[in-house]
């Protein structure tokens, strides 16, 4: 792709200032993440995986360098992106539904219709909750559903206002195995079908490698990228192709750049 | 299963009737004077002869501790939200909140009496200075522990500190606000009945009093258990209003 990246981290870094002390998270890191793509960062824990992407975000403001996202550049919190973080803090008091909508009561030109249009607005949310197969759920509240199915309604609520760039902090960090493959596939399906900008982070390296497009390895701390891997397998990818041989190398060979990042 | 359940639902009373039969018991056996501590059986006996005095002074009662709790509820909720929403008045407010409920509630009253005089206005006041406090602090402390991703979740859609505190902060002291109501009905009665002992000539403190100035100690007993009464029963009340508005925060326990 041509022109400039949607996502444009330059030379940035970032330092803690708690009391006297003074850490520095990330140093001089620099990525670029076209429009559409699905990129994941990983690295050892601790690398500022999570301090970056509080960076894109605008939750956190750059101690030097440049973010900009679609040429703009990112100062205060980026209005209209997408979260969703390992704890689904779905809010306890309100049904699925009510969960996955709160975004349209915030997010214009969501906002300004949503009276008016409530209706088409409730067949949005749940078409999308049938996509991840909570339909049936709809009106239970969030302590009454599993934890998969409290990411499930979370990644809802991440995408039901179309944002142009999904955030994922190790979403499905707190599940069980099978239940994180089982919703690779979900997110992978959202993903295909709306093709928004989306930027994972995670430790688990096959997640990395069967949903994103390009892998970013991160130093420990201070974080910067050491490794920009692409992924060459086509999507849709199932379970299957996590067995192939092809896949099996590229996770290799992000295990072996992690393994000299652990102990050098 | 079941008559575990009938027996939890019995233990209130079981234990209350045990109390009483205890205490008559102590009473006979002891032979303790009647003026010292009276026989419930003629607390109660008092109870019913005085009973037209007794309901006049209890409605008093009644009505300056819910008309002092009500303004308890309304400030403090509104201090509280103030507090829990805004760091600034959270440090210009909170050591003056706590240095003020620190001072014991009946050393105010006499100012209240040079203020408004004696009677129905002191009690509704010193019910509602004694009742906010705990609710301020349960309301603050629901609006200041919001988890810092869903504050991030919504930051990051581009809402509004005013959204923020709608949509999260707010239902999410609804618990906290109403655990507090629980302690700040029985404080407003502590509050009321303060009042009227010192200063006033209506209400169960001064029925206590006058009966006490009287040495009619079974009165006074009786004055005791009427308020008891009262503040279990407004209690219950808070306790219906709280599953009722809040029933998410006890998750499973309901349904089940």
């Amino acid at each position: 792709m041509q022109g400039p990246a949607f996502v444009k981290i330059d030379g940035v870094s970032l330092v803690y200032e708690l009391a006297e002390e003074k850490t520095l998270a990330v140093e001089d890191l620099s990525l670029d993440i076209e429009e559409g793509e699905f990129v994941a960062v990983v690295g050892p824990s601790g690398c500022g995986k999570s301090t970056l992407m509080k960076l894109v975000t605008g939750l956190l403001n750059t101690t030097a360098g440049n973010i900009t996202i679609g040429g703009k550049p990112v100062r205060g919190p980026v209005q209209g992106v997408g979260m969703a973080f390992q704890n689904s803090t779905l809010l306890p008091w309100r049904t699925t539904l009510e969960n996955v909508m709160l975004p349209l009561e915030i997010v214009e030109p969501h906002k300004r219709n949503l009276r008016r249009n409530k209706k088409a607005y409730i067949e949005r949310a749940m078409s999308l909750l049938k996509t991840v197969g909570l339909a049936d759920f709809a009106d239970k509240y969030p302590w009454q559903l599993s934890g998969g199915m409290q990411q499930r309604a979370n990644l809802c609520r991440a995408i039901i206002h179309d944002p142009r760039l999904l955030m994922l902090d190790e979403p499905f960090g707190a599940l069980d195995a099978f239940t994180r493959e089982e919703l690779w596939a979900v997110m992978q399906n959202l993903w295909m079908e709306k093709r928004f900008t989306a930027i994972l982070i995670t430790h688990d390296l096959r997640e990395a490698v069967y949903l994103a497009d390009k892998v970013f390895v991160m130093s420990k701390r201070p974080g910067k990228v050491i490794l920009t891997k692409k992924v060459d397998i086509a999507h849709p990818r199932t379970l299957e192709t996590t067995f192939e041989p092809h896949f099996g190398a590229i996770v290799h060979e992000l295990r072996d750049h992690i393994h000299e990042v652990r102990v050098s | 299963m079941t008559s575990e359940k009938a027996l939890q639902r019995a233990m209130p009373w079981l234990v209350t009737i045990g109390l009483f039969v205890f205490w008559e018991a102590l009473c006979i056996v002891t032979g303790v004077e009647p003026f010292i501590l009276p026989r419930p059986s003629l607390v109660f006996e008092t109870t019913v002869q005085f009973a037209p005095q007794i309901l006049h002074h209890s409605l008093q009662t009644l009505f300056t501790t819910t008309a002092g709790f009500a303004l308890g509820v309304v400030g403090g909720a509104l201090l509280g939200i103030a507090i829990g929403a805004s760091k600034l008045v959270y440090n210009g407010l909170y050591p003056v909140l706590i240095g003020f409920n620190s001072i014991p509630k009946v050393a105010i009253v006499p100012v209240l009496v040079i203020w408004f005089g004696i009677g129905t206005v002191p009690a509704i006041i010193t019910a509602f200075v004694i009742s906010f406090f705990p609710i301020v602090v349960n309301v603050a402390t629901g609006l200041a522990t919001i988890e810092p991703e869903l504050r991030d979740v919504l930051r990051s859609l581009g809402a509004t500190k005013m959204e923020i505190l709608t949509k999260i902060g707010l239902p999410r002291a609804m618990p906290y606000l109403f655990a507090s109501l629980k302690i700040a009905i029985t404080l407003a009665f502590v509050g009321s009945v303060i009042a009227e002992t010192v200063a006033s000539n209506e209400g169960i403190g001064y029925l206590m009093l006058s009966a006490s100035s009287s040495y009619n100690v079974p009165l006074v007993f009786s004055g005791l258990i009427v308020v008891a009464v009262m503040g279990v029963l407004m209690y219950a009340v808070a306790v219906w209003f709280e599953r009722r508005m809040t029933g998410w925060a006890f998750r499973g326990e309901l349904i089940s």
